[in-house]
């Protein structure tokens, strides 16, 4: 029993030096403020007519479909040292894609409209994607301007693609992918769950990962070491593209309108945010999908909270800002440093009289 | 036209021929404009684009027409000038809370003037906000290790979301208010028509800012400091340099111009609200890169990204005079041009390293 202790304080402080601990750890802080709020606030109530659960830990979930999609595709291109500020923009030009295909095949119930405009959406999302990954992997372009340049251009061509207009459709298969239960649980949720732990097992159980990761890591070695950095490039901005574009799908379905201005808008900034509250490193060379994953979650929960308590939605900017700040301010090694710094550590002032003696001597 | 050498010869074969002293001499003096070409190609690009509207709408040489390019861009030529430091100083730096940092700073310093506070000490609390906005991402990233982005976007969503807890609809200066002096235009040139030299103080303020940039980057410890942090952080950091004080002091600059260009808008607009300056950030990353900047730091001229700022408020007059691009399509232009300078310096630093 004595031997047991140390070894459960020392992996407990081996878990909280991963980084994604401290989101879990935000997660569950906001949801006792909920919690304080309105004690039946994780209550979840079981839709008597046809078994769906509803309440607001399912409205969390489905709120966090899109940005678990597009922090998963984020993470892989941020562990490659790269970024990819054009998620956005694609995920509203896949919005304007289908919703414009949609409207002018005028098949409220047809599946395969609804499954055309799905496949239209993420074939663009995912060409869109390999134009930045070839600019990155052939031109050597910088990956932030890149896709800066995409993000630009991709928030155009929605509004080209939509003639400026938001546009409004109806089908009803089509809607399914936002209103639609499976189990019990919204798809969305359910789809963005099964879509990241496939690319996880593809990225973990295959030479994948450690290949995209050494790209990340020192781009010149692995080139040495055999990899082709271009291919793998341009796959993990396509995948990125696709993700963004499946999220875009999702995030116009529950309205069946797109907003080509503010569909997607500033979800970069969620999804980078997301990878970094779950241990990616913008300098690259790491990766956590899992907790860009729960980084996500961090931010659906945060969004959700932050309605909840009333806060003036236009005041969410800096309710985020804080929290983000007291994350990162709790990871930070120096603030960890001043919380132990009160225990006394007794051989380090030794050491330089020690070496002073032996000069000396 | 004499290349041979002028000193005795010497025995040996140390001393290097006519020709490979020449050629050392002409490679050396394009390593040395290397650097200086994207900057130089803004330029001929600027005059291009001059040179094209005026033969396609003309109207564009004259003295009001320029005037207002630069009486519209201050703003944008301010916060150019601090995100180029930042972005100078290498290791991802980046400042993506100036467009936030401006909306906090004209709304408040607006709704403190309507509250009866003295004007000019408005004008300095709104520049002061920015310092403070500015010294805050700076402690983030040299203090707590967060990484520019992320601190700056944090600032970012932090300053966005304080100036909508303060007002989410347009707050009007008054009329009479001294602070809309600094948007006043004042003819320098009386010309025929509406055609005038005109400046605004902001304006004035601008070229100050600009001239003090300048200075600080080529004539000061803590310009060359900037630059060698570009270079390479450790080696700075190994030759004794004060890397960490300058990280601080740069975003803290940064901020601080942020501050001002938040006066100057908000003088000639005479009206702020909480969207204000939305997305501008990425406006004054795209004059940098335009002026030649590159992203990874080290190399880069304030010069330059006045050009870069003036390239994108010239596109604006241009889409305008055209009248016939589609407002949604303007966006991908904006892209376009970006991506034929970044194209361009892409190509002239792959010769350099060859």
């Amino acid at each position: 029993m004595n031997a047991s202790t140390p070894t459960l304080t020392a992996r407990l402080t081996e878990l909280l030096r991963k980084p994604f601990v401290w989101g879990v750890l935000a997660i569950l802080l906001l949801l006792v403020v909920n919690l304080l709020k309105d004690p039946s606030y994780l209550a979840i109530r079981v839709n008597p007519t046809n078994g769906n659960l509803a309440g607001n830990v399912l409205d969390i979930l489905r709120a966090s479909a899109p940005i678990v999609l597009v922090a998963t595709g984020m993470s892989l291109v941020i562990a490659t040292a790269g970024i990819d500020l054009s998620v956005g923009s694609v995920m509203a030009v896949a919005g304007a894609t289908s919703m414009q295909y949609l409207q002018s095949a005028d098949a409220a119930s047809s599946m395969s409209a609804a499954l055309t405009a799905m496949a239209m959406s993420i074939a663009l999302g995912a060409v869109l994607g390999m134009v930045s990954g070839a600019l990155v992997a052939y031109v050597g372009l910088q990956p932030f301007i890149t896709t800066l340049v995409m993000m630009l251009a991709g928030r155009g061509l929605a509004k080209v693609i939509t003639s400026g207009q938001n546009t409004t459709a109806t089908n009803e298969q089509f809607r399914w992918l936002a209103n639609g239960y499976v189990g019990g649980f919204p798809v969305v949720f359910l789809l963005a769950l099964v879509i990241a732990i496939l690319i996880m097992l593809v990225v973990r159980r295959s030479a994948l990962g450690m290949m995209i990761l050494s790209i990340g890591i020192n781009p010149r070695a692995s080139r040495m070491a055999g990899i082709k950095p271009a291919g793998l490039l341009i796959t993990v901005y396509a995948l990125s593209g696709v993700l963004a574009a499946i999220a875009g799908m999702f995030a116009v379905s529950s309205v069946m309108t797109v907003d080509v201005s503010q569909t997607g808008y500033q979800m970069e900034m969620d999804a980078i945010l997301a990878v970094v509250v779950g241990g990616g490193s913008l300098a690259g060379g790491k990766l956590s999908m899992g907790g860009a994953v729960v980084g996500a979650l961090l931010i659906a929960t945060l969004d959700k909270t932050v309605v909840f308590l009333g806060v003036p939605s236009s005041a969410t900017p800096a309710f985020k800002a804080t929290v983000i700040l007291v994350l990162f301010l709790l990871q930070a090694d120096n603030v960890r440093g001043l919380l132990r710094s009160r225990r006394p550590r007794p051989t380090l002032p030794t050491e330089p009289v020690d070496t002073k003696v032996s000069v000396a001597a | 036209m004499s290349v041979s050498t002028p000193t005795a010869p010497v025995v040996g074969t140390d001393e290097p021929s006519a020709v490979s002293r020449l050629w050392g001499w002409a490679s050396a003096r394009w390593r040395a404009s290397a650097s200086i070409l994207p900057t130089v190609a803004a330029v001929v690009i600027f005059v291009g684009m001059i040179v094209y509207g005026e033969s396609a709408y003309g109207r564009i040489v004259q003295a009001s027409t320029l005037s207002n390019l630069l009486i519209n861009n201050a703003h944008l030529i301010i916060i150019a000038i601090g995100m180029t430091m930042v972005i100078i100083s290498g290791r991802g730096g980046i400042d993506l809370s100036v467009g936030a940092v401006i909306a906090f700073s004209s709304v408040s310093g607006v709704l403190l003037a309507g509250a009866g506070i003295n004007p000019y000490l408005v004008m300095l609390l709104m520049v002061g906000f920015g310092t403070l906005f500015g010294l805050a991402s700076g402690v983030l990233i040299q203090y707590f290790n967060v990484q520019p982005f992320i601190a700056t976007l944090a600032m970012m969503f932090l300053g966005r979301g304080l100036a909508s807890t303060l007002s989410t609809k347009p707050e009007r200066l008054e009329d009479d208010s001294p602070i809309r002096e600094l948007g006043a235009v004042i003819k320098i040139v009386d010309g025929p028509k509406v055609d005038d030299l005109m400046v605004t103080p902001g304006v004035i303020i601008a070229f100050v800012v600009v001239a003090g940039a300048f200075f600080v980057m080529h004539r000061t410890r803590l310009g060359r400091t900037i630059y060698a942090m570009g270079g390479s952080r450790t080696s700075a950091a190994l030759m004794g340099l004060p890397v960490k004080r300058t990280i601080l002091t740069i975003y803290t600059l940064s901020g601080t111009l942020s501050g001002l260009a938040a006066v100057v808008y908000t003088s000639r607009l005479g009206i702020a609200q909480n969207i204000t300056g939305l997305g501008w950030e990425l406006d004054a990353i795209a004059a940098t890169v335009i002026g030649g900047t590159l992203l990874t730091g080290g190399a880069g001229y304030v010069l330059g990204s006045v050009v870069g700022a003036l390239v994108l408020g010239l596109m604006n007059v241009l889409i305008t005079r055209d009248g016939g691009i589609k407002p949604e399509t303007t966006t991908i232009i904006t892209g376009g041009i970006l991506l034929v300078f970044v194209l361009l310096q892409r190509a002239v630093t792959a010769r350099r390293r060859e």
